[in-house]
């Protein structure tokens, strides 16, 4: 087994109120160069604060109790994620881990175009740039994502919910980081821009070879791109497996409620959750392919 | 497009309100003012029928001319630039006194303002970013600089600064005796030592406020989703503060600028009496004193152009700076 | 922050009005606050007439008058107390005056839409652009004898127009939310969603604009009488300081004339302010978030707590 891009190590977040809520307990987790982990667990299960917990962007009261979060660079390099310094921390981020987050509506800034959010990015990470390359950069990006490099000079209010999401995958692989965190980056879109959204994921992924932790309730769906899932429950990862494993032989009780509570199309209530899956996603790529023919 | 010509539509509205308005003051009102007026000016010297006519299409005759009719010379007569002979000033026109005046009050006023909407805005802003640092816990002592009259302060001020300690002068806007009126460095220097203790006293009874409403929209957008982004996107927190969370919560404040303008007119016309500054409040005020009706309703016309336009002014800014409201037609 | 905790945090669809928790803010606004109106309403019954001249002239605080004499001899308590009075009534009329003008332009308007609300809305901005001191003023120049009554009149038709503009966005907001349209769809009438469902939920923001009118009410009237605008042959803090000023208490160097009036307002405008940040922190409870008296609640040593400004905002 090659070596891990990311390895959790017994971290547990607690939010110091009054009783104090142990919202993430104990988890450890090693996430592998290229693959997709999926981290599926009902609202409220911690599944978003141990995400936010990795890259230390939990604000007080929430905070890391203990454990570490430790990236492997390419080069061979450990980098203990809570021992960086604040300097160091801000020049990590993005640069090794980059987050897609839930709500593309609102993770862009209103005010200003997207070739400024862009080329904050490049401009803060990588001063060395040319005006001219920082340039044909953000416009190469939008178009790996479909969107035309005329879309540079929109405010987000002029662009689709799918297509801010296109733009936040395209900004979070500004500059090739090894690893991308997905907190629910679908849940507000229809279920054909989602589709979209994740074949366009598939592929950069296979593209680029970053790593992938996607975050949703969403099982089905998770079944559908995940190499390996964890499945969350009160703070701890209850099961982690093989995707296929996950489905086919799920160990435990919850896993197994969870995957019952997805009503299959063809009415007996979660038995066939992997066809019933295949047959809407069958459905929306023959809607796809119609809509390609005609276009063409 | 829609948005300009919507808010231009508006502000043609409220200045037909606003000429209305001082239409219908004088009419309205107990007395005859034409009467005082007349009688006033003969004390001073010969009235011309012109004189008369334009006083009456301005206040009111009581010869029984239609009010449609009025209203139609009305508009006529400030159509031409009319507003009529000033009594106190006589034979001065009330658009000489105007002229005259307006300059010192922009200068005193605008600048002033603009200086502590600056300052607030930028206080508010680090108070904002820093939550409960000592400047954020400042904040309520600053409000109570808002409460605290105008007047009052200024009068504190010049008790203070002016009489226990004579640091600055009592009043005027310049010293009118060794330096003469011009584009000089004398006459300049002399202006900013006489206007710095009014427009200290605007600066400090008005900047809180601005500093309040800037530093609760900041905390507001510290919790936005496009934060969290950028603190992701690892951006150096300066950079955060200004192109993310300022550049958003200013908005409010720079609309609340607008609406906000026309009490600080209000607070600067007190100011002026205070100080006797050569302004524009305190011509209104000299032209309350003595029934000068005509120089009065003048003023008060000014006054409120300077704000309608002031307004326009700013929504202009806003669309600049917001771009949903530029795309919203 | 996360999408689990926004759920925790987010104002919940159907918000009851809550009595805002007493804090240290709150429990100053309110004393303050109530030693001034107390002093208004008892002060008035306990000292001599304040009218009543004296031989002692420009007499600094002693123990036969507590705050000095005036120029003519009268006593400065006394005209304060008298004062203190006419300010805080001119103050109630007005508050009242605003919130009936701005709940019927501002709630009644928003919340029936369409023609009427456009007019309303029209009407309110219009009021709001036209400087509201300068149209007094002018109606003052021509009413040489103005009761107290009058000149508050006057005060709330030129002031209630920010309010009214705050209202009805909070009212557009609530008419659209879902638990309204719900009663809609359920057939309730709409007199009944509009004191129902949507007036309780509009207190605080009409309890913060109340407070609002009061001190700008208060303010304007000291304003105007101080220009020798204001009511005629009434005690309020301006006509004492009009006085003051008059009776060159500035350059005689008066200063238990002068001083007092102003103090007592801004103390009243002060304590009226913290009781509207309390106010403020129910309406929107975002600005309580890391603040010094949240943190408190939280079991955090100083260390975590700077450990963690290093990695967030």
């Amino acid at each position: 087994m090659t070596r891990p891009v990311l390895t959790i190590e017994n971290l547990s977040v607690d939010y110091l109120v009054d009783p104090p809520v142990h919202a993430v307990k104990d988890v450890s987790l090693t996430l592998r160069r290229g693959e997709v982990l999926g981290l599926a667990g009902e609202s409220g299960c911690g599944k978003s604060t141990l995400a936010y917990g990795i890259v230390r962007l939990l604000k007080p009261p929430a905070m890391i109790t203990s454990g570490r979060a430790v990236f492997h660079s390419p080069e061979g390099h450990d980098i203990d994620w809570g021992d960086l310094g604040p300097e160091d921390l801000r020049a990590a981020r993005w640069d090794k881990i980059s987050m897609v987050f839930q709500g593309a509506m609102n993770s862009l800034n209103p005010v200003i175009s997207i070739r400024d959010q862009f080329e904050d990015i490049f401009r803060t990470h990588r001063p060395a740039l040319r005006r001219r390359e920082r340039r044909d950069r953000c416009g190469d990006l939008l178009e790996r994502v479909g969107v035309d490099r005329a879309r540079l000079n929109s405010y987000p209010h002029e662009l689709s919910g799918g297509m801010r999401q296109r733009v936040m995958i395209a900004m979070a692989m500004a500059l090739e980081p090894q690893i991308m965190i997905m907190d629910e980056p679908t849940t507000a879109l229809d279920v054909v821009v989602q589709r979209e959204i994740l074949r366009e994921i598939s592929r950069l992924r296979g593209e680029l070879g970053f790593a992938v932790v996607f975050i949703t309730h969403d099982l089905p769906l998770l079944l559908e791109i995940s190499d390996r899932i964890a499945v969350m429950r009160q703070g701890e990862i209850v099961e982690l497996g093989d995707a296929l494993d996950l489905y086919t032989d799920p160990r435990h009780d919850y896993t197994r409620q969870l995957l019952a509570s997805f009503p299959s199309l063809t009415g007996e209530r979660g038995s066939f959750v992997r066809g019933a899956l295949d047959d809407r996603l069958l459905a929306l790529d023959a809607i796809d392919a119609g809509a390609a023919k005609e276009t063409s | 497009m829609r948005y300009l010509i919507r808010k231009f539509g508006f502000y043609l509205v409220a200045l037909w309100a606003a000429l209305t308005v001082n239409f219908c003051i004088p009419r309205l009102m107990p007395g005859d003012p034409v009467e005082i007026m007349m009688s006033k000016l003969g004390q001073k010297g010969p009235v011309t029928p012109e004189t008369r006519q334009s006083i009456e299409a301005l206040l009111g005759a009581d010869s029984s001319r239609p009010l449609p009719r009025q209203y139609g010379d009305y508009l006529a007569g400030l159509a031409t630039g009319d507003l009529g002979v000033s009594v106190t000033f006589f034979p001065a026109s009330v658009i000489d006194i105007i002229g005259r005046t307006l300059p010192w009050t922009i200068g005193l006023i605008g600048l002033a303002t603009v200086i502590s909407f600056l300052a607030g805005v930028g206080l508010g802003t680090l108070a904002g970013w820093r939550r409960g640092s000592w400047l954020d816990n400042l904040i309520p002592v600053t409000t109570m600089f808002q409460s605290v009259p105008y007047f009052w302060l200024a009068l504190i001020l010049l008790f203070l600064l002016g009489s226990v300690w004579p640091l600055f002068p009592l009043n005027g806007g310049y010293d009118v005796y060794t330096v003469t009126p011009g584009w000089n460095g004398e006459f300049l220097g002399s202006v900013l030592y006489y206007g710095a203790l009014p427009a200290l006293t605007i600066i400090v009874s008005s900047a809180g406020g601005w500093m309040l409403g800037m530093r609760n929209m900041m905390v507001s957008t510290l919790s936005e989703d496009y934060m969290l982004t950028a603190e992701a996107k690892g951006l150096r927190p300066g950079r955060i503060m200004r192109r993310y969370a300022a550049r958003n919560a200013v908005l409010p404040s720079i609309s609340g600028f607008a609406i906000s303008l026309g009490f600080v007119v209000a607070g600067s016309i007190v100011t002026e009496a205070v100080f006797s500054y050569p302004g524009i409040g305190s011509a209104l005020l000299q032209a309350v004193g003595g029934n000068d009706y005509a120089l009065m309703q003048g003023i008060f016309l000014i006054i409120t152009l300077a704000v309608l336009g002031a307004n326009l002014l700013v929504d202009l800014l806003y669309s600049v700076i917001d771009p949903r409201i530029r795309a919203r037609s | 922050m996360t999408a689990d905790t926004v759920a925790l945090t987010a104002p919940v669809t159907r918000r009851r009005p809550t009595w805002p928790p007493l804090t240290a803010k709150l429990a100053a606004g309110l004393i303050l606050g109530g030693a001034v109106v107390l002093f208004g309403l008892l002060g008035p019954l306990l000292v001599q007439d304040p009218s009543r001249v004296g031989d002692i002239g420009l007499a600094g605080p002693s123990g036969d008058h507590l705050l000095g004499t005036t120029q003519t001899g009268q006593d400065v308590l006394a005209q304060l107390a008298y004062a203190t009075r006419g300010s805080l009534i001119v103050g109630a009329i007005v508050g009242v005056l605003t919130l009936l003008l701005s709940a019927f332009f501002g709630i009644v308007g928003a919340y029936a839409g369409g023609w009427l609300d456009e007019l309303f809305s029209l009407f309110t901005n219009i009021v709001l652009v036209i400087p509201g001191l300068p149209v007094v003023i002018v109606i003052s120049a021509y009413v040489p004898d103005k009761s107290l009554l009058l000149v508050s009149l006057v005060l709330a038709i030129t002031g209630w127009a920010g309010s009214a503009r705050v209202l009805r966005g909070s009212t557009l907001s609530l008419r659209g939310r879902d638990y309204v349209l719900a009663c809609r769809v359920a057939g309730e009438k709409r007199w009944r969603i509009l004191a129902v469902e949507i007036l309780p939920n509009l207190i605080p923001l009409l309890a913060s604009q109340v407070v609002f009118a009061v001190i700008f009410a208060i303010l304007g009237e000291a304003g105007l009488s101080y220009l020798g605008l204001g009511a005629s042959g009434s005690f309020t803090w301006g006509t004492m300081l009009y006085y003051a000023q008059n009776g060159l208490a500035l350059r005689l160097g008066a200063w238990w004339w002068f001083v007092p009036p102003g103090l007592l307002l801004a103390l009243f405008g002060a304590a009226l302010s913290l009781i509207n940040f309390s106010i403020d922190e129910i309406i929107n409870p975002k600005l309580r978030s890391q603040t010094r008296a949240s943190r408190r609640g939280w079991r955090m040593s100083s260390e975590q707590l700077r450990k963690a400004k290093e990695s967030t905002l």
